[in-house]
């Protein structure tokens, strides 16, 4: 089936294009995608939620009040007027902390997220669309990358390299692809025996033009509801991370506020009640987004 | 279920193994330092690395280090931990037992709060309790574990002294017999409570979805026609198929629950590995983290594969493709 008709063996697949695009995705229903999801009470939560962190990550130096590293205030004060939040032992800011807190999960969201999203979809699209011996191979390799654990491996990694960034992103990364790839599989499976494809196939188009043109399209969008529950979960692993204090040492995160915050908790109970709120908003948009993503788009949780 | 199918499934385990090992073996050798700094520290003393440098064969072209290197590994002999002077296994096998406690505490329980939620929730879909439980699980599954475990500490220990705030025991508390069994009990259960919390989430959102999905199905409409109880079709009819996915769920979560664990000890002061793993990160005591890592893994491994077999056992129409 694939790889029967080799680039080189077509004269002019140029003139193929047309044959079986599915309009399902194009732009005016996509539009009304965003619409539907805005509709239901959990789908608008999920898009503010997620909008929010966003915007808080993209703008922190013009929304913390302060340098969060810097003194600001009294030490360990609660929260008032001065400083929303309060401050910590060393009188420090905690909404400025939050506030570029939001950039470091940001950061570390998006580019894990680039990094599953290249490897999972590569994988699944190679497994689905190849089949036979490659697909076996391949899957033996996804299974095994969700047994790992990463949060010890991670944990392992930091001590071995020492912690930073873009360990962090990578170990979570190169960790985290295997369900994606899993889904994209599954999806590229059946998207290759549909008409469409067949009468692309028939008509000459190579397998590289398939994939990238009639495949991919249709496949991705599989893809991106689950990485936002996927995503998630890694934003939770990395709050663990940096409550134990594992995280960059150089950045603010949110678990790393939440972890200094433990020998405080009999005087300062805000220390660890903003920053975990700050968490808990950040996942439960991210999974209210994949959940009525997924719930728009018909598919199964 | 064949023995063709328990045959294959248990082949599947080796290449698995063979993969965690190799992740240890490739991360103790991409190390900065190279192998010997990884495995010794920087802080040894000449004859502990010619020890270790035996041990693992480090001296030896690469392929006859990684099979001594597994070697070792499948024996369970990591080596001495240079801090603590003793083999790491040993250091490990003493701190497991609180660990193990508090994990499984947390699996049992969730897994039946979990369940019994789930199909309390899809018995009265879209009811003000269905929309209770759903929205407590969705809310419990996006918290982080640590902050829950926080928040537990500061309104049910630090405020109103129901709960004991650190530790296992009371110090000078009793020490043996029914005593000291309640005394852990009681400084057990918040900690279990909040590491519970996400799993229960997890299970009840995937319970009730399933009980949902079976109510509508053919068979429940002839259990309901044929006069048994609501309850009787709920449980026997509609759960018990839902539960399928259930078991996988609550099979593949090991890794994640002990991860939860080891957070949860750190909020509760719980004397179990988390202590152990964080010095050996700050001391870089690579054969203890090797072998908490390996330790973990072998767990997980061990998790699926028991999943596995008891789904086949539990569905007649699994088959190893």
């Amino acid at each position: 089936m694939a790889g029967s008709t080799p680039a080189s063996a077509i004269a002019d697949a140029t003139d193929v294009a047309p044959v079986g695009r599915v309009g399902a995705l194009g732009r005016a229903p996509r539009r009304r995608l965003l619409r539907r999801i805005l509709q239901t009470p959990a789908g608008a939560a999920g898009v503010s939620l997620t909008l929010l962190v966003i915007v808080v990550g993209l703008l922190a130096d013009l929304l913390a009040p302060t340098d969060p590293l810097v003194p600001a205030g009294p030490p360990l004060a609660p929260p008032s007027p001065a400083h929303l939040m309060g401050t910590d032992a060393l009188g420090r800011d905690l909404l400025s902390g939050v506030v570029y807190g939001a950039r470091t999960s940001l950061v570390v969201v998006f580019a894990t997220g680039a990094l599953v999203l290249l490897i999972g979809v590569t994988v699944g699209t190679v497994s689905g669309y190849r089949g036979g011996r490659v697909d076996d191979a391949l899957m033996r390799v996804t299974e095994f990358f969700q047994v790992l654990p990463r949060f010890f491996l991670a944990i392992m990694a930091i001590a071995l390299f020492g912690p930073g960034l873009d360990l962090l992103v990578l170990v979570l990364g190169l960790t985290s692809w295997a369900t994606l790839a899993r889904v994209v599989r599954a999806e590229v499976l059946s998207l290759s025996q549909r008409e469409f494809v067949e009468a692309a196939r028939a008509s000459g188009a190579s397998d590289t033009r398939i994939v990238v043109l009639e495949i991919l399209p249709n496949a991705l969008p599989a893809a991106v509801v689950y990485l936002g529950l996927l995503l998630a979960q890694v934003l939770l692993l990395e709050a663990s991370l940096g409550f134990l204090g594992l995280g960059d040492p150089n950045l603010v995160s949110w678990g790393y506020l939440a972890g200094q915050a433990q020998r405080f908790l009999r005087v300062a109970w805000w220390l660890s009640f903003f920053p975990g709120v700050a968490i808990a908003f950040a996942v439960l948009g991210l999974n209210l987004l994949g959940d009525a993503l997924t719930d728009v788009l018909g598919g199964r949780r | 279920m064949t023995g063709r199918y328990v045959g294959r499934r248990l082949l599947q385990v080796l290449p698995t193994v063979a993969g965690i090992v190799l992740v240890g073996f490739l991360l103790i050798h991409l190390a900065p330092g190279g192998p010997i700094i990884a495995l010794a520290g920087d802080s040894g003393d000449d004859e502990y690395y010619a020890f270790m440098t035996a041990k693992f064969g480090l001296d030896r072209p690469l392929p006859e280090q990684l099979a001594t290197y597994a070697g070792n590994v499948l024996r369970g002999d990591l080596g001495v931990s240079y801090i603590q002077g003793r083999p790491a296994i040993d250091v490990i096998a003493e701190r497991l037992p609180a660990t193990l406690l508090l994990a499984g505490t947390a699996l049992v329980g969730s897994s039946v709060a979990g369940v019994a939620l789930g199909a309390w929730a899809a018995a009265r879909a879209h009811s003000i309790r269905d929309l209770a439980v759903t929205s407590a699980a969705l809310v419990l599954y996006a918290a982080p574990v640590f902050w829950l475990g926080q928040l537990a500490l500061l309104t049910l220990a630090l405020r109103t002294g129901l709960f004991p705030v650190q530790g296992m025991t009371t110090a000078g508390g009793p020490e043996t017999g029914l005593a000291w069994a309640l005394d852990v009990a009681r400084h057990l259960a918040l900690p279990a409570l909040v590491l519970a919390s996400q799993e229960v989430a997890a299970v009840a959102r995937l319970t009730r979805a399933g009980v949902l999905e079976e109510l509508a199905a053919d068979h429940v409409r002839t259990a309901l026609a044929k006069g048994l109880s609501d309850r009787r079709v709920l449980v026997r009819h509609a759960l018990r198929r839902a539960l399928l996915p259930v078991v996988t769920v609550i099979g593949s979560r090991p890794g994640h629950l002990l991860a939860g664990t080891i957070v949860v000890e750190v909020v509760f002061g719980w004397p179990g590995l988390s202590r152990l793993l964080l010095t050996s990160v700050q001391t870089r005591d690579t054969p203890i983290l090797l072998g908490i890592f390996l330790l973990v893994a072998a767990t997980v491994v061990l998790a699926n594969l028991v999943t596995d077999l008891v789904y086949g056992w539990l569905d007649p129409r699994i088959r190893y493709r």
